[in-house]
C-alpha cells in the first residue's frame, strides 16, 4: 500500500528483483533481430497506432468543424468536412448571448464548484494522507478502512441519499448543494498516504522533531512542499470528477442560474429534442466546444501529473 | 507512557483529520443513514388523493418491491450485457495499444499516447452528445460512409443501444487505462525481457506469457475501476434517452432510482433502491479485490 514504485510487490518472481526506484524506468528501444509478421514491423505497428488514434480523433474535429458551421450547414453538410461558410464568430456572440448570457455564468458556476472544489477537497485529502502515513495516533487502521469504504460507495449512488438529506435541510436547489459533496475525495485520501510515504523521508521529519518543531508546523513547513506534486494529481481527479458530474446537479438544481456548464448543455440539448428548438442544438454543440477547450490545454499542460497519479493509484 | 511527541503526534493527527471526516459524515455517512431511515417507509395517499399523503413504516417492503420489480432487475441486465461488451474490448483495446507502443517500433510514441488519451478530457456528457450526432441517421457521416461500404447498422435501435452506449465508454476510457498499462510495462524488468528473447521467444509470445501476466495487478485493479464505474451508468444512456426512445426511462438501475424519486415521487423506493446499487457496487469491488489477490500469488 506505501510502495511507492510501479511494481507490484506481489508480482510474479523476476529474474532478478527490479530496483524501487519512484519513477518508472525511461523507455527501451527493444528490437527484435526478425520481425515475424507484417503487422509487427515498424509500418505496420504504426499503421495500428494510426487507426486507434483516427477513432479518438475523428469525434473530436466533428466537435471542431461543426462549432464552425451555420445552422443550415450543421444538418447539410458532411459532419467531417468544411460547411460552406465559416460560421464561428457568430456562433460564439450567439452562445455568450444566449437566455441573457448564462453560458457565461454556468462556466463561473463550473469555476467555482470544480475548481475551489477541487483546491479544499485536495488540502483535505493531503492532510488526512499525511495523518495516515506519519503521524501515530490510536484506531489508525479502522479510520482508514472508513476511507477504502468511501472509494467503494459509488459517486453516483450518493445523488439520491444526497437529495434527501438536503431537501430535509432546506438547501435543495442552493450553490451549497452541488459544492460541499465536491470537498469529499476519498480516493484523495488515499492517493495522499501513498504519495506521503513516496515522497517524504521519515529521516527529514525526525530531524524536524529533533530541531523541537511542532508536528502541524512540520507538516505545513516541510511536508507540504514535498508533497506539491501529489497535491497537483490529487487536484486534477477531483477537478476532472466534479466537471464531469452531472447526476448531482441534475437533482439538486433547478435554477438556471446555478447550473454548472454540463446540465445548462444538456438542458439546451433536450430542448432542441423535444420542443423543437434547433437553434438550441448549435448552442449546445459550440457551448461544448469553448468548455473542452480549456479542458484539454490544462491537460496537455499537466501531462506528467496525471501520469505519475494514474500510476499511482495502479499500485496496490 | 505517552510522551509529549506522542501527545503533538496525536493532537495534530486529529487536526489533520478533522476537515476530511467531518465533511466525509456530512456527505457521504450521513445521506447514506438518512436514506436508510427513509428506506424503511412509504407514503400512502390517504382519502382519496385530497387528504394529502402519509408516511408509514414498511420495515423492508421498498427493498422487496425493488427486487421484485422487473425493471429494476432489468436495469441490472443491461450493465451486465453492458459490461460483457464493454470490458473486453476496452480492456483488450487498452491492452493491445500499450503493448504495440511498448514494442518501441512505433514513431512518435508520445504523440500516439496524448492522441489516445485525448477523449478522457472530454467530459461524458459532451462525448455522449457527439455520438449521438454520429448515430443519427441522415446527420451521421459514419453512417453514411458504413453504408457505401455495404455495412447497414441502426445505432438508435433498441438492439443496439447497449452497443452504442458501451462505445461511448470505451471512446472515453481506453487511452485512459493504456497509459496506465504502458507505465506499468515500462517497469517489467528488462533482464527478463532479454532472457526471452535469449530463449527465442518472438514479440508476440513475449507480449503474452511475460508482459500480460507481469502487470496482472494493473489490469485488475482496471477492471475493478471499470465494473465500479459500470455499475453507475447514467450520463450517457441518459442523452441517448432524449435523442431516441430505444431506451427506455428506467434503462439503468441509476435512471431507474432518478425516475422513482422524480417522476413517481416514491423517495422511499429510491432510497432504498440506491443503497442496494451501492451495496451491490461495494459487494463486488470486495469480490474482484479478492479474486485479483489470490490470482497474483499463484
Amino acid at each position: 500500500m506505501t510502495q511507492s514504485s510501479t511494481i507490484d510487490p506481489e508480482a510474479p518472481a523476476a529474474a532478478s528483483p527490479p530496483a524501487s526506484a519512484p519513477a518508472p524506468r525511461p523507455a527501451k528501444c527493444r528490437r527484435s533481430p526478425k520481425p515475424p509478421s507484417v503487422l509487427l514491423s515498424k509500418a505496420g505497428v504504426t499503421a495500428l497506432l494510426g487507426l486507434a488514434t483516427l477513432y479518438t480523433l475523428l469525434p473530436l474535429t466533428w466537435l471542431l468543424l461543426s462549432s464552425t458551421k451555420s445552422r443550415e450547414d450543421l444538418f447539410g453538410t458532411n459532419g467531417f468536412a468544411l460547411g460552406d461558410e465559416i460560421h464561428l464568430a457568430e456562433n460564439l456572440d450567439q452562445l455568450f448571448a444566449a437566455d441573457g448570457g448564462v453560458y457565461l455564468r454556468w462556466v463561473i458556476n463550473t469555476v467555482e464548484y470544480a475548481g475551489i472544489g477541487a483546491l479544499l477537497a485536495s488540502l483535505f485529502s493531503v492532510a488526512a494522507g499525511y495523518a495516515f502515513d506519519k503521524l501515530a495516533f490510536p484506531g489508525k487502521e479502522r479510520l482508514f478502512s472508513l476511507v477504502l469504504l468511501g472509494v467503494m460507495v459509488p459517486g453516483t449512488a450518493m445523488a439520491i441519499p444526497l437529495y434527501l438529506l438536503a431537501a430535509e435541510a432546506g438547501v435543495v436547489n442552493t450553490f451549497w448543494s452541488v459544492f460541499v459533496p465536491g470537498l469529499v475525495f476519498p480516493f484523495g485520501v488515499y492517493l495522499a498516504r501513498v504519495f506521503s510515504a513516496a515522497y517524504v523521508p521519515d529521516e527529514v521529519l525526525e530531524a524536524a522533531r529533533m530541531d523541537g518543531a511542532g508536528e502541524f508546523k512540520t507538516f505545513c513547513r516541510i511536508a507540504l512542499p514535498m508533497m506539491a506534486p501529489g497535491f497537483v494529481t490529487i487536484f486534477l481527479f477531483q477537478f476532472t470528477q466534479i466537471w464531469n458530474s452531472f447526476f448531482l446537479p441534475l437533482v439538486m438544481l433547478s435554477d438556471k442560474e446555478l447550473y454548472p456548464v454540463n446540465l445548462g448543455l444538456y438542458v439546451w440539448y433536450s430542448s432542441a429534442l423535444s420542443q423543437g428548438h434547433p437553434e438550441d442544438y448549435l448552442l449546445a454543440v459550440v457551448g461544448s466546444l469553448v468548455s473542452v477547450v480549456p479542458l484539454i490545454v490544462v491537460f496537455l499542460m499537466l501531462q506528467r501529473f496525471w501520469k505519475s497519479g494514474m500510476t499511482a493509484g495502479a499500485v496496490k | 507512557m505517552a510522551s509529549p511527541s506522542t501527545r503533538g503526534q496525536r493532537r495534530t493527527a486529529t487536526l489533520l483529520l478533522s476537515p476530511f471526516f467531518v465533511l466525509f459524515a456530512v456527505v457521504t455517512l450521513a445521506p447514506l443513514l438518512y436514506a436508510a431511515w427513509l428506506s424503511l417507509f412509504t407514503t400512502e395517499t390517504s382519502g382519496l388523493g385530497f387528504g394529502g399523503t402519509e408516511s408509514v413504516f414498511s420495515g423492508l417492503g421498498n427493498y422487496a418491491e425493488a427486487m421484485a420489480d422487473p425493471q429494476f432487475r432489468d436495469g441490472f441486465l443491461v450493465i451486465a450485457a453492458y459490461c460483457a461488451i464493454y470490458i473486453p474490448v476496452m480492456i483488450g483495446g487498452a491492452l493491445a495499444l500499450a503493448l504495440l507502443l511498448d514494442t518501441g517500433l512505433a514513431k512518435a510514441r508520445s504523440f500516439f499516447q496524448l492522441a489516445l488519451f485525448l477523449p478522457h478530457a472530454v467530459p461524458g456528457l459532451i462525448a455522449a452528445l457527439i455520438w449521438v450526432y454520429l448515430y443519427t441517421p441522415g446527420l451521421s457521416p459514419v453512417i453514411d460512409l458504413l453504408r457505401s461500404g455495404g455495412i447497414d447498422i441502426s445505432f438508435l435501435s433498441a438492439d443496439n443501444a447497449v452497443f452504442s452506449a458501451a462505445n461511448i465508454a470505451v471512446w472515453e476510457w481506453m487511452g485512459y487505462n493504456m497509459v496506465i498499462f504502458y507505465a506499468a510495462l515500462q517497469a517489467v524488468p528488462r533482464e527478463t525481457l532479454d532472457a526471452a528473447k535469449v530463449d527465442g521467444a518472438g514479440a508476440i509470445r513475449t507480449a503474452l506469457s511475460i508482459k500480460v501476466p507481469m502487470i496482472r495487478p494493473s489490469i485488475a485493479l482496471a477492471v475493478l475501476f471499470t465494473v465500479i464505474g459500470s455499475i453507475q451508468l447514467f450520463t450517457e444512456p441518459k442523452v441517448i434517452y432524449s435523442a431516441s426512445s430505444a431506451i427506455g426511462s428506467t434503462w439503468t438501475p441509476n435512471m431507474y432510482v432518478q425516475t422513482a424519486a422524480f417522476q413517481n415521487n416514491d423517495f422511499g423506493l429510491a432510497a432504498a433502491a440506491s443503497l442496494l446499487i451501492a451495496l451491490f457496487a461495494a459487494v463486488l469491488s470486495f469480490v474482484v479485490t479478492r479474486i485479483s489477490r489470490r490470482g497474483s500469488k499463484l
